[in-house]
């Protein structure tokens, strides 16, 4: 029982976030907003987490950098701007819809229209042909074997 | 009574759709191969290549450590092709990285400016006490932010300068000879033309 219980309770815990205390803007509408970006960047030295979770230093070093942006004025979209424009688009953690990323995008969606052709003509296609009628010796043996049977 | 010289009337269902996911296996297997080659061939998945490349420095001015001279700014990269090396007395590769650092800086081919990154001047200067200090001039980044600007990961890091401030080329992690020899020291010929 208490292991069911540890499993359920890790299965819904949440992602542990790194921000310190002292990190925190004081208004919390803006620490609000703080979070929201850091949410959509990614940490640069571990691949897959954001720097909201990441404990890594460069990670908290840039959460204070946008907290400062966000303190002077920038507007979240701005905030991310002024990171991608150094790190490029690897910082953003959802990719941006733009030509090199169509593929990503859509290739979900194309791999489900094929499936549902396949499904379609499988369903709704040419029916397979079925076996030829039987010859006039074969309808022979089967009046013999089973008289009155019907045949194709 | 039986006929065995029947032709066989079995519909042929087409075969070709059965090949379709052992070609995807064989494809996905290819990517695959391909990725693992390029890992063993030097290949780092995890270098992000700087977007920053042929774009100006940022502009930055880095106090010095105490006792060796005057601020880092970024007025000192005008006029000369030069190095920025990024570093930290914490950092392992730097120590590899180092004598080399130094070889470079005894020919004087190119003045070589270091970062200390995330440290404290006594650590940094207890560093260069040990190692040799091959930096031209050295500002401090205790908080990252030349280094973010510069869009650095991780140390060691270098950025080549040319004389109009502008980066040419990044090294991530440690310079080694063959990038020095076959990829910097050409592009640094180039860039003194």
């Amino acid at each position: 029982m208490r292991i069911l219980v540890l499993l359920f309770a890790l299965f819904f815990a949440g992602a542990v976030h790194a921000v310190e205390p002292s990190e925190m803007l004081k208004d919390p509408a803006l620490e609000a907003r703080a979070r929201e970006v850091s949410k959509h960047l990614r940490c640069v030295v571990c691949q897959n987490e954001t720097i909201d979770e990441s404990n890594a230093d460069i990670a908290k070093d840039m959460r204070l950098l946008l907290r400062t942006r966000i303190l002077a004025g920038d507007s979240n979209e701005q905030v991310i701007q002024f990171l991608v424009s150094r790190y490029g688009d690897y910082v953003l953690l959802k990719p941006r819809f733009m030509a090199s990323t169509y593929l990503l995008w859509f290739g979900p969606f194309i791999v489900l229209l094929l499936g549902a052709v396949v499904v379609y003509r499988r369903l709704h296609g040419t029916p397979v042909a079925g076996p030829a009628p039987l010859s006039p010796e074969e309808k022979a043996t089967l009046e013999e074997l089973a008289p009155g049977e019907r045949t194709p | 009574m039986t006929d065995t010289t029947a032709p066989d009337t079995k519909p042929r269902a087409k075969r070709w759709p059965y090949l379709i996911p052992l070609a995807a296996v064989l494809a996905l297997g290819g990517v695959f191969a391909k990725r693992l080659s390029d890992i063993s061939g030097g290949y780092d998945p995890k270098v992000i290549p700087t977007v920053l490349l042929n774009t100006p420095a940022p502009e930055f001015n880095l106090p010095p450590l105490p006792g060796l001279g005057d601020a880092f700014t970024s007025n000192d990269l005008k006029g000369k092709v030069s190095l920025i090396n990024i570093w930290g007395s914490w950092c392992v590769a730097c120590t590899v990285e180092h004598p080399f650092l130094m070889e470079i800086a005894k020919t004087g081919e190119i003045p070589i400016y270091g970062i200390a990154w995330r440290d404290t001047p006594e650590r940094s200067l207890a560093w260069l006490e040990k190692y040799g200090n091959p930096f031209t001039k050295i500002g401090q980044d205790p908080h990252s932010q030349t280094i973010i600007n510069l869009g650095v990961t991780a140390a060691p890091e270098s950025f080549l300068i040319d004389k109009e401030g502008i980066i040419r080329y990044k090294v991530t992690g440690i310079i080694t000879r063959e990038v020095w020899r076959d990829t910097i020291q050409p592009l640094i010929a180039q860039l003194n033309k």
